[in-house]
This record gives C-alpha cells, sequence and structure tokens, in this order.
C-alpha cells in the first residue's frame, strides 16, 4: 500500500517537520512493514527559468544541442556572474520565451544523481533543463517541460510564473509516498483510513475519520436487486450487503480535479475519466471497492448469483474467461456483468458519453473472491480488498460519498432513493480475560491499559465489576479480531514489541539422539577419508531408472511424481542419492575437477501414493488414534541414507611415485568404513545389482545378514548414458538400518595378556571362489581363538593351475587364560584349513 | 716369547725397554690420531692394540721378569697401553660422531616436496553452520527433531491453520505430489510439520528445533532456491510468553553472531502464531554504525525470520490443551544463516555442489 503523506496529513495530525521516513519507523512499529520511500529525493535549486535564448549547435556525432541562456532570476550566475544562466540541453521541444524548469549546480536529481557545473560540447554548462522523468514526474523524456503547456489548464499557474521561483512546490515534488507491506489479516489497512488509524494508534495523535459522513435516509428504493445465493461456501452467502446510489446527468467526459489525479498517482493508479478516478478514490480512502455501471447500459435489474458451469464472461482485460460454479457474478437483466469483486466486463462501463450513473457498494464473501481471483489469475485491487475482509458498514458512506463527488465534479443530481439489500453477518460479543496479555506476552500490562488500547482500536468493551473478564465487540473493520490472542497482540503492538523483556526459558533435553549422532561421525569420517560432502536437488526425470538399468519390477522404480516440478523433464523424486549425486559429481568432472569423490547424506523415497491419498483431518480437536495412524501410514517411507561416489585418481602420479586411480575396492572400503565408525563389522559379499558393473559390485550386509547397501564399480552402459568418467566408483547404504544396528552398546572383550601364536596357511582355491568367502571359512574353523586374520599373498600361476588360485593368510590366536602350546596352534590351523576345503574347495598347498 | 726368569733386568730385555716402549705408544698415539675413517681405526688398532703389537709383547714379557722388576715394568707398559687405549676410544667416538652427523646430512629431506598422499575432503558448510545451530539449541536443554520431506497437506498446512484457501497452498508456492486434488502430499514448505507431529507424540514440557529441507516453487538464482534448509524452534509449557520467544532468540543469536548482538521484533502476521512478529537482528558487522556497510545494507538491521506465540488452533489441532500450555515457535533460515555468517553471496555456489565451494571451509566453522 503506497500512502501519499499529502493525504494522510489529512486525516491525522503530523508535526510539519515529520518526514516520510519518521512515518515509516512509526508504521513499522504497529506491523506495518516499510518497503520504500518514494519522492523527496529531489533536492534543489529547482526553479522556474525563462529561456531567454537558444542557439542550435550542431555536432560532429550528429546530435544538435542548445546552447541557451535562462532567465533564472536571483538563483542565477547573474549574481556572480552578471549574466543569466548559461546550459546546454540536448532537446529541442522548446523556444526562447518558454517557461522552463533548471536544476542548478548543488542541485540533487532522483537516483541521487549530483548536479553540478561542467564542461559539455565547448560550453560551460551551469545545470540542467529538466525533463518529467528526470524530475521523476512521469515517463515523459522526449524533451523538456514546458510549463506553459505543462500547466495549459491552469492560467492561475501560469500567470503566476516568474524566474527563480521555487520549482520544487509549484511541481509538488517534495510530497512524499511511504509504502507499507500490508499482512493479510489487516485488510482494512488497503486504505487511508485504516492507515490513518494505525498512524494514530502509533504515535498517539487523532484520528479524523474521513467515513464520518452522513448518509441521508432514502425515500424509496433504489435501483432494483436480488441476492441470490444456492452454493455458499461453508454456509457464508457470496454478497451478504449490496448498496447502489444514482446520480443522475452527470458529464462523465469532464476530468477529475488535479488533486484526487495527483493522490491516484501517488497510490500508483492512473487517472482515467471521472467515475472511475471517483470510484477509485473513494476505495482508496475508505477500503470499499466500487463500480460505476452506466445505468442506461444495463439490461435490467441486478441479479447477484453463482455462475452456471460452462458460462462466458469477457472481462475489461479481454480475455474470455469460461466461468466456474463457485463464481460469483453480477448480472443485469440476465446478462453477466462482472465477476464479483474481481472484474467486471466491458458491457455497461461508463464511458464519456454516460449521463446516468450507477454506483455499486457490495460486500462480498472472502473466500468466494479468494477463489474467482485465484481461478482466473486475476488479482485486481477489489479482490485484494475484499480477500482480506472489507468493512461491511462501509457500503453505504463510500456509495454516498462517491455520489456526491460525482455529482460535484460532473455535475448532476444524486437520487434520493437508494438500494441497500442483503443482511451482512452479526458481529458477536465475546469474552476476554485483561490478564491474558499479561500471561502471554510476559510483560504487565494494566487493565486500564488493557481496555483503552481495546476501545482506541475501535472495540467496545463492556466491564463487569470485580471481574478480569471483559466482553469485547470488534469494529467491523476489524473481522481479524475474534479471540483473546489476537487481542493479546493488538495490546501488545500498541505498547511496542520493543517493551518485550528477554527470559531464557528452562528446558532440559537428553542431547542428539543416536541417530542424529551416527549422521555426524559418518559424514565427518568420510570427510576424513577425502571426500567432500555435496548438496543435490531431489528430483529426477522419468527416464532415469531406465538408464540405471532397474528391472520393470525394482521397488527403487516406487515414487512421488509432482504435479508442477520446477522442471517439465524432471518430476520424480529420487529413491536414491546416486540419482542425483551422480549428476553433481558429472558437473564438477565438467569444471575440471577430474579427481573427485563426493558423498551426500540425506533422504529417499521409497513408495508411492496410497490408496485415496492421505487424508485432510479435521482440525478443531487432535486427530483420533485411527486417523493420526492412517495420516502416517499415508506418507511414503523416506529412509535416510548416506551415498558416495568418485572419479578419476585417488592419488596422483609424481616424484612419490605413480598415480593410482579409484576403483571398487575403494568404493568398498568407504562402505565397510561406514559400518566400522559405527561398531558394526558390515560383510561384503559379491552381488550383481543396477547400477553397478556385475563383476564388480559388491553387496553390503550387516552381520544378521540384512543387506545396507551395494558399492563397487559402476556399470559401464550407465556411466555412457550418464556421461560420467569410465571406471566412476559409488556406494550407497541405508543409514537408518546402520543406525538400528549400531544402537546396542557394544560390550568389551576382557584383553588376554597371553602370548599370540601365529602361524600361515596357504591355500588354492577356484578362481570364481571369493577371497572374503575363504576368509570366513577360516574364521568358522579357527573358532573363538582366532584374533586376527590376513592375507599375505596372493598369486596365480603354473604351479597353481589353471583357473585355480592361491592365497596365503597370517593366523594370529591367542587364548584368554593360557599359553596356547604348537599343539594347540596347529590343531586351531588345521580347523580352520578344514573349514575352508570343505565350504570353499580349498586344498592347501 | 720368554718364559720366568728369576735373574731378569728388564733393560735387558729389549721388548722392555722404556725408549721402546715409549715408541710404540707414541707410534700408537699418531696412528689413531691419523685415522680418518673407522676403518682405518680398525686397522691400526689391530697393529698398536693388536696380540701382535709392540705393547701386547712387552706386556707377556713382564710376567718373565724377577718379581722385583715387575712393578716397575707393569707401570711403564700398563701407563703406554693405557693411554693408548684410551686414545683409540676417544678417535673411536669421534670418527662415529662424524660418520653419524654425514648420514644425518646425508638422510636429510625436503619436506616442501609435496606426499601425494590424498588429502582430507571437506564437510558441507550448510551442515557445519546446521550443526551448530543445533548445538546451541542442545546446549540451552532442546532436543533436534526431524521429519519427511515428502509430507502430508494436513501436516503442512491444516494442522498450522493454513486453510484450503489460504495463498501458501498454491501451485506457485508449493510442489504438490501428483495427483494433486487427491494425493494429500507436498513436499514440506517449511519444517513446521515437525513441530505438529513432535506435539502429537511428545508431552509438554516440549523444547525443540526442527532443522532440515524445506521446497518452494522458486526458479534457482543468486538469491533463492527450490530447495533449501530452515530451523525451526517450538517450546510448548505451562505460562511460556513472547518473553521467553524474544530470550531463546537472543540467546540463539548471540551465540551464532557473537558478543552482545540484539534482536528486534516487529508485529507481523503469520497463520499459525498469535501474536507475530518478524525478528530482526542487530548487525554484527556494523551495529548500525555503518550506512554503507556491506552486510545490513546500512540499515543496521538484519531480517532474520518469522515467530510468535502458536495459534490456540494449532495446539488444538496438535493434541495440546491450549487452556494449559501455551507455546512459541520460529522459523528461520540456514542459508541465509551461512550467506551472511561467511559473505557467500550466490546461492547457487551452496546448491550445486561444486566441491571447491566446501573446499574453502574448516570442518569447524
Ligand atoms: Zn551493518
Amino acid at each position: 500500500m503506497r500512502v501519499p503523506v499529502e493525504w494522510l496529513r489529512e486525516l491525522v495530525e503530523i508535526a510539519p517537520g515529520v518526514r516520510g521516513r519518521d512515518i515509516a519507523a512509526d508504521l513499522v512499529r504497529v506491523g506495518l512493514e516499510e518497503e520504500g520511500i518514494h519522492g523527496g529525493q529531489l533536492r534543489g535549486p529547482l526553479v522556474v527559468g525563462r529561456v531567454l535564448s537558444q542557439v542550435p549547435e550542431p555536432q560532429k556525432n550528429g546530435k544538435t544541442i542548445h546552447w541557451c541562456h535562462v532567465d533564472v532570476g536571483a538563483n542565477g550566475q547573474q549574481l556572480t556572474h552578471g549574466i543569466p544562466q548559461e546550459i546546454v540541453c540536448g532537446a529541442n521541444n522548446f523556444d526562447a520565451g518558454d517557461w522552463v524548469v533548471c536544476i542548478l549546480p548543488g542541485g540533487v536529481l532522483p537516483g541521487n544523481f549530483e548536479i553540478s557545473a561542467r564542461k559539455t560540447y565547448g560550453h560551460m554548462s551551469n545545470g540542467m533543463i529538466c525533463s518529467e522523468r528526470e524530475l521523476g514526474l512521469g515517463d515523459d523524456h522526449d524533451g523538456i517541460i514546458v510549463l506553459t503547456r505543462y500547466f495549459a489548464d491552469r492560467p492561475d499557474i501560469l500567470e503566476s510564473l516568474e524566474p527563480g521561483m521555487d520549482a520544487i512546490a509549484l511541481l509538488g515534488l517534495g510530497r512524499e509516498v511511504v509504502e507499507v507491506n500490508v499482512t493479510p489479516d489487516r485488510g482494512y489497512c488497503f486504505s487511508m483510513r485504516g492507515i490513518a488509524r494505525e498512524y494514530a494508534l502509533a504515535t498517539n495523535v487523532d484520528f479524523r475519520d474521513p467515513a464520518d459522513i452522513e448518509v441521508p435516509v432514502a425515500t424509496g428504493p433504489g435501483f432494483p436487486v436480488r441476492l441470490v445465493d444456492e452454493r455458499p461456501i461453508d454456509g457464508r452467502v457470496g454478497c451478504d450487503r449490496y448498496v447502489a446510489r444514482t446520480v443522475r446527468d452527470v458529464d462523465a467526459s469532464r476530468p477529475s480535479p488535479p488533486w484526487m489525479q495527483r493522490y491516484l498517482t501517488e497510490v500508483g493508479m492512473r487517472p482515467i475519466s471521472l467515475a472511475v478516478d471517483v470510484t477509485n478514490y473513494v476505495m482508496m480512502l475508505l477500503g470499499q471497492p466500487l463500480h460505476a455501471f452506466d445505468l442506461d447500459l444495463l439490461p435490467g435489474d441486478i441479479e447477484v448469483r453463482r455462475a452456471a458451469p460452462g458460462e462466458k464472461l469477457t472481462t475489461l482485460d479481454d480475455v474470455e474467461r469460461t466461468l466456474a460454479a463457485d463464481d460469483l457474478l453480477i448480472t443485469g437483466g440476465g446478462e453477466i456483468l462482472a465477476i464479483a469483486g474481481v472484474m467486471g466486463g466491458a458491457s455497461s462501463e461508463v464511458g464519456p458519453a454516460t449521463r446516468n450513473v450507477l454506483i455499486e457498494a457490495a460486500h462480498f464473501d472472502p473466500i468466494t473472491v479468494a477463489r474467482s481471483s485465484r481461478r482466473h489469475r486475476l488479482a485486481t485491487e477489489a479482490s485484494k480488498r475484499f480477500e482480506r475482509g472489507v468493512d461491511p458498514q462501509i457500503a453505504p458512506v463510500a456509495a454516498e460519498l462517491a455520489a456526491r463527488l460525482l455529482a460535484e465534479f460532473g455535475g448532476g443530481t444524486i437520487d434520493s432513493t437508494a438500494t441497500d439489500v442483503g443482511e451482512p453477518q452479526a458481529r458477536s460479543a465475546f469474552d476476554f480475560d485483561v490478564t491474558h496479555p499479561t500471561r502471554l506476552i510476559g510483560l504487565e500490562y494494566p487493565r486500564e491499559e488493557v481496555v483503552g488500547t481495546l476501545r482506541r482500536l475501535g472495540c467496545e468493551v463492556t466491564e463487569s465489576a470485580g471481574s478480569p473478564i471483559v466482553s469485547v465487540l470488534a469494529p467491523t473493520w476489524r473481522p481479524d479480531l475474534t479471540d483473546g490472542p489476537e487481542l493479546v497482540e493488538e495490546v501488545a503492538r500498541v505498547r511496542g514489541y520493543d517493551q518485550i523483556p528477554s527470559v531464557v526459558p528452562r528446558a532440559e533435553g537428553r542431547g542428539l539422539t543416536h541417530a542424529q549422532r551416527v549422521r555426524r561421525v559418518v559424514a565427518t569420517m568420510l570427510a576424513n577419508q577425502g571426500l567432500v560432502e555435496v548438496e543435490s536437488y531431489p528430483f529426477i526425470g522419468n527416464g532415469l531408472f531406465d538408464v540405471l538399468g532397474y528391472a520393470a519390477d525394482d521397488a527403487r522404480r516406487d515414487t512421488v511424481t509432482l504435479a508442477n516440478p520446477l522442471q517439465d523433464e524432471a518430476p520424480l523424486m529420487r529413491t536414491s542419492l546416486l540419482d542425483t549425486l551422480l549428476e553433481t559429481l558429472r558437473r564438477n568432472v565438467s569444471r575440471g575437477m577430474r579427481d573427485v569423490a563426493v558423498y551426500e547424506l540425506g533422504l529417499v523415497t521409497r513408495g508411492s501414493v496410497p490408496k485415496g491419498g492421505a487424508p485432510i483431518l479435521p482440525v478443531s480437536s487432535r486427530p483420533d488414534p485411527e486417523s493420526e495412524a492412517r495420516l502416517y501410514a499415508a506418507v511414503p517411507p523416506q529412509p535416510r541414507h548416506v551415498a558416495f561416489a568418485a572419479a578419476g585418481l585417488a592419488q596422483g602420479s609424481g616424484p612419490w611415485g605413480s598415480s593410482r586411480g579409484f576403483d571398487a575396492s575403494d568404493a568398498v572400503t568407504w562402505a565397510r568404513e561406514v559400518g566400522e565408525i559405527l561398531g558394526i563389522q558390515l560383510q561384503v559379499a559379491a552381488a550383481t545389482m543396477a547400477p553397478w558393473h556385475p563383476g564388480r559390485c559388491a553387496a553390503i550386509s550387516l552381520p544378521d545378514g540384512r543387506v545396507v547397501g551395494w558399492a563397487g564399480e559402476l556399470h559401464p552402459k550407465v556411466l555412457g548414458a550418464l556421461k560420467l568418467p569410465a571406471r566412476t566408483v559409488a556406494g550407497e547404504l541405508d543409514l537408518d538400518l546402520l543406525t538400528e544396528a549400531s544402537l546396542a552398546p557394544i560390550s568389551a572383550v576382557k584383553l588376554s595378556t597371553f602370548p599370540l601364536a601365529t602361524t600361515d596357511v596357504a591355500l588354492t582355491v577356484d578362481e570364481t571362489v571369493p577371497v572374503g568367502e575363504v576368509e570366513a571359512a577360516l574364521r568358522r574353523g579357527a573358532g573363538p581363538l582366532l584374533e586376527s586374520l590376513s592375507l599375505f599373498d596372493l598369486f596365480r600361476g603354473e604351479q597353481v593351475g589353471a583357473g585355480k588360485k592361491s592365497l596365503a593368510f597370517h593366523l594370529a590366536v591367542r587364548a584368554p587364560d593360557r599359553t596356547l602350546t604348537t599343539d594347540e596352534v596347529s590343531a586351531i590351523r588345521d580347523q580352520a584349513v578344514a573349514a575352508a576345503a570343505r565350504d570353499c574347495g580349498a586344498t592347501q598347498r | 716369547m720368554s718364559g720366568p726368569n728369576t735373574n731378569y733386568d728388564p733393560v735387558e730385555v729389549a721388548a722392555l725397554d722404556p725408549v721402546t716402549v715409549e715408541a710404540a705408544r707414541v707410534a700408537a698415539l699418531e696412528a689413531a690420531a691419523s685415522a680418518t675413517t673407522l676403518d682405518e681405526l680398525k686397522a691400526a688398532r689391530t697393529t698398536h692394540q693388536g696380540d701382535r703389537s709392540a705393547l701386547a709383547q712387552a706386556n707377556r714379557e713382564i710376567g718373565a721378569l724377577p718379581p722385583s722388576a715387575k712393578a716397575a715394568a707393569g707401570k711403564l707398559v700398563g701407563g703406554a697401553r693405557g693411554a693408548v687405549a684410551a686414545a683409540y676410544a676417544r678417535r673411536q667416538r669421534e670418527l662415529e660422531d662424524e660418520r653419524d652427523a654425514r648420514i644425518l646430512a646425508e638422510e636429510s629431506l625436503d619436506l616442501t616436496m609435496p606426499s601425494g598422499r590424498p588429502g582430507l575432503g571437506a564437510r558441507h558448510p550448510l551442515s557445519l553452520v546446521s550443526e551448530r545451530i543445533e548445538d546451541i539449541f542442545i546446549a540451552m536443554g532442546w532436543e533436534i527433531a526431524d521429519g519427511p520431506e515428502v509430507e502430508s497437506e494436513w501436516l503442512t498446512f491444516d494442522a498450522l491453520n493454513l486453510g484450503p484457501d489460504h495463498p501458501a497452498r498454491q501451485m506457485q508456492d508449493t510442489f504438490f505430489v501428483a495427483p494433486a486434488e487427491s494425493s494429500g502430499l507436498v513436499l514440506r514448505t517449511h519444517t513446521s510439520p515437525v513441530q505438529i507431529r513432535s506435539m502429537l507424540s511428545r508431552t509438554p514440557p516440549i523444547a525443540i528445533l526442527c532443522p532440515g529441507k524445506v521446497f518452494r516453487t522458486d526458479d534457482l538464482d543468486a538469491t533463492h532456491s527450490p530447495v533449501f534448509h530452515q530451523f525451526e524452534g517450538l517450546v510448548v509449557d505451562r505460562g511460556i510468553s513472547m518473553a521467553h520467544l524474544k530470550g531463546s532468540l537472543d540467546a540463539f543469536v548471540q551465540r551464532l553472531f557473537g558478543g552482545h548482538i540484539a534482536t528486534r521484533l516487529r508485529p507481523s502476521y503469520f497463520p499459525f502464531t498469535e501474536p507475530s512478529a518478524e525478528i530482526d537482528c542487530q548487525c554484527w558487522v556494523c551495529y548500525g554504525q555503518d550506512i554503507s556497510c556491506r552486510v545490513c545494507g546500512g540499515f543496521g538491521w538484519i531480517e532474520l525470520g518469522g515467530c510468535g506465540m502458536v495459534n490456540r488452533r494449532v495446539l488444538t489441532a496438535a493434541g495440546i490443551d491450549a487452556e494449559v500450555y501455551t507455546g512459541f515457535a520460529f522459523g528461520l533460515g540456514i542459508e541465509r544463516a551461512l550467506m551472511l555468517r561467511h559473505n557467500v553471496n550466490d546461492m547457487r555456489d551452496i546448491t550445486e555442489g561444486d566441491v571447491r565451494f566446501s573446499r574453502q571451509f574448516g570442518m569447524e566453522i
């Protein structure tokens, strides 16, 4: 809302020295956020000048400048140099003898453009002759302002012009406009009446209510209007009050008065015609949207009704709109005239030839207007106000004021009859505990202050002796005041939020949860291993699952689709972090980071919309347990994952040796380490799983066998399709499963101080037998006394035989209670070998 | 070698001739001094101290002397041998020290040479700022609550007093899960549904921080992202007032931005709170003293987010008895905190996953 300061001064007492900035600060205090201050940025000397001579001087660049001498009276150079002001001007729409506006050295134009004497085109130019745009008066930049034309309709002004006169006052350039943001609960602040009331509250000055005008009693019924509503929304009819007044024999071609045009311009509206300007002016003043019909073009009685589906209306913006059953219509003689509270059609619009005007001031249901406005994507000055609630008592006042202005400036007479139909919903008083503000704010508000503030707001407060409970009837312009906390806010903001004390509440939490600590420790570990944490958007395309090679029935295809994705090509929610992390990896590679390892922790979606969707429950009370359970169940599972991916070199070559590329074992190692840092011995087993390379993929499992994820090298086809470097490796684990698996505290094993015995075994197995399986068999066979097992050699060759490999392990064994004998160590070793032979077909070499 | 002889004059025995002994001693000392390597010293030692050396021979001859002569001869030879042994030991140490010093010098390395070893990675600064914020509230006794990102419409809107006709529920602000009319699911536009879940599952006193990812249908540019992070706070207990809200915000801002930074509440409107306020915090760079301040734009205050006392309708829908309990809530942006605190000027640097961005920060910011 743009608030012209001069207009505000008409409604409240504002001290002469108070500037827009001060007004903005006062309004901020009561909750009207400052959006900006317009105008008033110009600083003089800005004076009226008379052109004495102007000599065209063509320039080499093809331009013609004018070397001017301008009489600027006592302000000019003549005081110091004894000559009129010498100014270079690029415009050519003026002649010697014309009255113009000059800014002199030392002046500042809007945009903080400071004027000084400067050498240009071979002359010393002592200022500038100004255009409308340079002064912030309009968009006209075709030429400078020639006052003779600018004030063509104001002979009084033209007669008074003198060289050197202050042009700031003459052009009204000192006027400021304060722009504030109006929150949705304060619809009444979309009017000067509302803003002035808030300003008065903020500064404790008197407020003159512009709605305080007498509406004469109608001598009879006015223009026939019927209100029909077969489909009220939530029990509220679309139109609960319709006031109409008639003004006859108006000359609609006459202009609206300059002061009105000026105010309208300042609030950001374009002056159009007398009838439109009057309705806009009254709307800006009182907050009541009005409509002016050409009475003679109205096809018949007005009926307000809901639309029938499929009905059409071409609105004033020349768009044909198909109406929906919720739309509320103004019709005349059966013809659709307007979407109520939103926008009219062209058919009965007031034009220059209009003689008789019907002024409509109606009260429409906020929800009805909001829905129509959104459905038709039409946000108008009227809809903006109706959506937020208009004072239902203001309609007759607004119509009266508009009729008076039309009659005054358009000639004409106001009918003594009037239409006023409908029944606005009665307000009801509610109880309010005057101690509530003190309790909710934590600051002492005496009873007198609470009641006084409510009365200043316009509330009717009924007190009963000895009781803290008062009865409050909110003013008609404050439909937002319906219960206690809303009144508390009023009391608090009028005293000022800056008075609220600062008290830290006591709380006794239990710290981070295990799951939260797991996230941190895993994230930190991966960073310590050289990977970089990144964030990627969770949106993916329809084709990605095919690219990744998922089977048709892969559970990872089960996700939700966005109805309004940011990009049509990415409407799905990811089901794995790798879905989007790989793209982040690719972006890094394309930006020159060819050796890169990244990771991400985040949620993935694993499930789609349940049948019937998630329930929308009542809000009047807590959902019953069954509904609550249904609600949670309808939200698709979203486990938290951790994923990592790397491409290029793990270590570059240099003086220290040769390079090593990231390979599948890096991914598997990171997966193992995620387990290790959480105290979980993850199991690794060969697996075939998209999108990994079928021969270079490991399934990662908990000790109980539950798979928590996969790691390895990605499938070459996937790499090709995603434009990732060859041999890119990746892994992804379900962090929720790991969290659960690491929840139970680990029990420490008593450390044995008896000597460690070591023994080696060399085994030959088929090439196809994974080392992990041989290790597992050895561990099983060796039993509990095995302390550690490590592979120290692997070789293939003739001695081993085709299709075979030889593995050599160190076994370290120790007993908790004694020194193991050589025989015992040998026995353990033999059992280990036997298990490997039985389970893996291993033979001892 | 001569056998013991009772009538034996040492002077007559050549090996024990004092001149000979002295010559042997001098020769031995010279040889030790002139040895320049441990090997030369070893050779010299064999020559001058070994079994066949003159002094060793002289020593053996002493045994053959008559007892009357033994003492003098013993003193002569013993003195010479002692001096030689000490000289050799000393020279041995000198040469060893020289050798050790030489080896150390030879072993010196250029430690400015890159190791080639892979270095540390990095956390994302958003995570780090988020954890820092979490820790501030943990230290005040709050707990951290999580929830899903694809969330029910009821928990995201209805329960927060954002009715079906509220503008926030329009397609231009919110990502809806298809079919939009019936899925009842959205991408959460704030972490407030976590507040509702927490109120439904816990009993007061409740003091929780809900950090997390949220979604709005904004295109990515220097200051907007369709995916961003928020942290919302909620405290519900008997007697909770707006003063507690102000106190919590003051404490938080001072712990994150330092010093005696003040906060300011301005009246505002949110459907889920009543009374409602915007939170500004004093500019921690200029404290409002610099009209050309880059951080606050000269205003002296920086907008942080919104807050207020939890609307009774919200408490009621979430199963809290609004007659008994009151609560406050606030919501702030993590990106904004990161951008302000670390002079990040382009949102895209935060969201695009360029490793260079994360690598600028340590692991504790
Ligand atoms: Zn600053």
